[in-house]
């Protein structure tokens, strides 16, 4: 899966992943995709509701071994 | 429009420092106007120096101890620095944010901060104590935002 940034918020807990993704995505231009890693298990329905609420779209979501990838392409209009 | 989240902080202790911060920046995070107004012990959040924060086992029968604590043991000299000490610990290994770095993330994501006027006059607390990115207001500053906000929560 291709993307545009990466970034690393494993063995930090809420809020500091949604914290990096945020400013992550604001570092990539509309339409680019992050690449984010996270261990905390939280994050998974935190960065769903992050995504439905910002309107960023969660393209992929993969998980290995208690480790969460999120790929989130970012909104076409900011 | 953005939504809008008004937070009254009103304690200044360690543990309770986290949720107005948590909920401040993460609001910010999901494009929130934020503003805090911190009043009576909650301005201890807005110090230069948060090394004053501590927690305290007394009167909180909820706190997990490591061992079974009865009160006259939690009341001796040095025991809340210890709780604080370990609280810290915890903190930093399972990779929660310290209060500095919270507070930082606010800053950087404007979270207006407003420090209540009236208990830095009732405490004789020094403007120079407080960190630079705040304002003074009252009441009815709150009530400026708060009137128009989301969500208000006192903490």
């Amino acid at each position: 899966m291709e993307f545009d940034k990466e970034l690393d918020a494993k063995n930090l807990n809420c809020p500091l992943p949604i914290l990096r993704c945020k400013k992550g995505l604001s570092e990539i231009n509309a339409n680019q995709t992050l690449k984010i890693t996270a261990t905390d298990p939280g994050s998974v329905k935190d960065f769903e509701a992050f995504c439905k609420q910002t309107g960023h779209v969660m393209t992929r979501r993969d998980e290995d071994d208690g480790v969460y990838t999120f790929y989130i392409k970012k909104r076409a209009d900011v | 429009m953005a939504k809008k989240l008004a937070l009254i902080a009103s304690k200044g202790s360690l543990d309770w420092a986290y949720p107005p911060f948590i909920l401040a920046s993460t609001a910010a995070a999901l494009d929130y106007e934020v503003q805090i107004f911190f009043t009576f012990y909650g301005l201890t959040l807005l110090k230069k120096d948060l090394g004053d924060l501590k927690v305290s086992p007394l009167g909180n029968p909820a706190m997990p101890m490591p061992i079974p604590m009865p009160n006259f043991v939690q009341m001796l000299p040095g025991m809340e620095s210890m709780a604080t000490m370990m609280m810290k610990q915890k903190i930093a290994n399972k990779g929660v944010a310290s209060i500095g770095e919270l507070r930082s993330a606010c800053i950087e994501a404007s979270v207006k901060l407003i420090a209540c006027q009236m208990t830095v006059d009732l405490f004789d607390f020094k403007k120079t104590d407080f960190i630079d990115e705040i304002e003074f207001g009252g009441a009815a500053t709150f009530f400026e935002f708060a009137g128009e906000s989301d969500v208000n929560l006192f903490i």
